[in-house]
């Protein structure tokens, strides 16, 4: 199979002195999900954003390297040019339009889809995917529940009709039943539309048992490849990702994370 | 005792004897207020859609009207010269986005802030030079007369004005509501990073609230010029906008239309019927220290949009 991504040694600039990516490499099959595993502040929304170009709205800046996107370079576009060509980043925190109804949110998904006529058969198929969704559909998307307003992203982002989704932690501040029906409708979405996913993941177990092939990231590097079997069985993954130590006691990085995020929204 | 009657028994009681000649009262203040209405509108459009507080709001009604006034003095009819006003308006709101808006993203808000104050000056003197700078009637071919309904006195003009302000805030509500630009513009106006995430360019976006910005003041031109000539005193009815929004909330539709129509009969009534006790001139501060009350009470605003808290 071809690939559909590559991202060939990127370094990423925030507001020109932070150098937070130091040479990025990785690859996404036409059709396949990898998964992108890493602790905080590792690097893996900075890598999506470069690839999404949402970057340059955070004074981010793609400064060595290139991103290619079925053979062509797209790391100089304009985010709504990265949409129009086919990949859509899902963002950390699901960031749904809140005073809009669920349906609004959905059609707002559609803007770069010039044929109105499919949008009705869109929203059939992203509520025959998400059923929960249906009778929210007129409800301001700020009321739903944190569960809801991530099958409500990830349905917005369907709507654009994306060859490759940028999926970044689906799983955040959710409980584990959710996050696993979250990351089966993912699976089933990739198997029957052919969606590609980039997943990124500090829940490694989960993006593991979904993924074919992982990268792990540490302080802006890709530290580890492989299929996601053999990731998964790595010693070291288990005991620093997968947050199983030897013993077999799970470590949270819940608590650190949330207190880092609002630190980060305030600046 | 004989104070709270001259305050509050007196006024009302002039009120009571005379309805015809209130409900006069309360129409005028309702067509100044839709002026002021209209201004506001621009600004929270603006505001909403990019996060740049548009000083120069009132020198675009100014603008747009010099130019309208200009045109038809030129021998245009009324209609092309409207028509060509709102494609000035449109050029000038590409011109705003390429020239001023686009070099200064991802700025610090009062940056932009600064670069409006510099439109604002580049407007006044750009629209003085091409259409100088003396007093204009703007005569649009409605009558200035008056008739009577319902024992008052209406003045056809003023009907009509406020008939058109109407008839533009409910065409601006289908248009948010209804279209997938309307649409697009409450998803940024939420959150422009989502907006952007799903493919909404913020360039066409803010082109669009820009133009539509400048027919809402071409309309507010219209009311203002047709009634007391365009001339630059009408840059200043910008800061009349400046307590609506306050009143209504920096980022609400609704609440710019009806803190406007609050302010404007607020102040018809206060200057007419509690005017002789202090002297007259309420309507000059009446806005603002309302506007003064209302921070010191509810700074979000009659309308401040809900923000949405979950838990
Ligand atoms: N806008 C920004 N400006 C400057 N530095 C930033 C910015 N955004 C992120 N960083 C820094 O870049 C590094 C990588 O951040 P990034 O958000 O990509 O990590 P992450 O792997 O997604 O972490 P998390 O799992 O917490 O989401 C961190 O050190 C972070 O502080
Ligand atoms: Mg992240």
């Amino acid at each position: 199979m071809g690939d559909l991504l590559t991202v060939n040694n990127i370094e990423v600039i925030y507001d020109h002195v932070i150098l937070v990516l130091k040479g990025v490499s990785l690859r996404v099959p036409e059709g396949g999900i990898v998964a992108l595993l890493g602790a905080n502040g590792a690097g893996k929304s900075t890598t999506l954003k470069a690839i999404s170009g949402l970057l340059r709205t955070e004074r981010g800046d793609v400064t060595k390297g290139a991103i290619e996107f079925h053979g062509a370079t797209i790391h100089r576009h304009p985010p709504d040019e990265v949409v129009r060509r086919g990949i859509v980043q899902v963002m950390e925190g699901r960031h749904v339009f809140e005073h809009l109804s669920v349906e609004e949110n959905l059609l707002t998904g559609a803007y770069t889809r010039r044929s109105g006529g499919e949008t009705r058969r869109d929203l059939d198929m992203v509520y025959g995917y998400f059923p929960r969704l249906t009778h929210r559909r007129n409800v301001a998307a700020g009321y739903i529940s944190g569960g809801e307003q991530q099958m409500l992203a990830i349905g917005r982002a369907l709507m654009a009709h994306p060859k490759l989704m940028l999926l970044d932690e689906p799983s955040m501040g959710l409980a584990p039943m959710l996050v696993a029906e979250i990351f089966d409708i993912v699976g089933r979405l990739n198997r029957e539309e052919g969606v590609a996913v980039l997943l990124a993941e500090q829940n490694a177990t989960i993006a593991l048992k979904h993924a074919q092939h992982g990268y792990v990231m540490e302080s802006g590097r890709i530290v580890l490849e492989g299929d996601a079997k053999t990731i998964s069985e790595n010693e070291d993954i288990k005991e620093f990702y997968l947050g199983l130590s030897g013993v077999g006691q799970r470590k949270s990085y819940r608590d650190v994370k949330h207190y880092r995020r609002r630190k980060r929204w305030l600046s | 005792m004989s104070v709270f009657q001259q305050v509050l028994i007196g006024p009302l009681k002039d009120i009571g004897s005379n309805p015809a000649f209130f409900g006069e009262v309360v129409i005028g203040g309702i067509l100044a207020g839709m002026l002021y209405s209209l201004v506001a509108l621009g600004f929270v459009l603006i505001f909403k859609a990019s996060g740049v507080f548009n000083f120069a709001q009132g020198v675009m009604v100014l603008f747009a009207a010099l130019t309208l006034v200009g045109l038809i003095e030129r021998g245009a009819g009324v209609w092309v010269a409207l028509a060509a006003t709102a494609l000035v308006m449109i050029v000038l709101a590409f011109a705003i986005e390429r020239a001023v808006l686009r070099p200064l993203v991802n700025q610090p808000q009062i940056i932009l802030f600064m670069a409006t104050i510099g439109l604002n000056f580049f407007l006044e003197g750009f629209g003085e030079m091409l259409w100088g700078a003396n007093v204009k009637k703007l005569d649009v071919g409605i009558p200035d007369r008056s008739f009577m309904a319902a024992g008052m006195q209406i003045n056809q003009l003023e009907l009509s004005a406020g008939g058109i302000a109407a008839i533009l805030v409910v065409v601006l509500a289908i248009f948010f509501q209804k279209t997938r630009i309307g649409r697009a513009l409450r998803a940024v106006a939420d959150d422009h990073e989502a907006a952007l995430s799903i493919g909404i360019p913020l360039k066409t976006i803010w082109v669009v609230v820009w133009s539509v910005a400048g027919l809402v003041a071409i309309v507010a031109g219209i009311m203002w010029g047709a009634k007391s000539g365009v001339q630059f005193s009408l840059s200043l009815i910008a800061l009349k906008a400046l307590p609506v929004l306050i009143l209504g909330g920096f980022e609400s539709v609704p609440g710019a239309i009806v803190g406007g129509l609050i302010i404007g009969v607020g102040e018809k009534i206060g200057e007419v019927y509690w005017g002789p006790l202090v002297g007259g001139a309420i309507e000059n501060w009446f806005a603002y220290v309302l506007a003064l009350a209302f921070l010191l009470i509810r700074p979000q605003g009659l309308f401040g949009e809900k923000i949405i808290e979950r838990v």
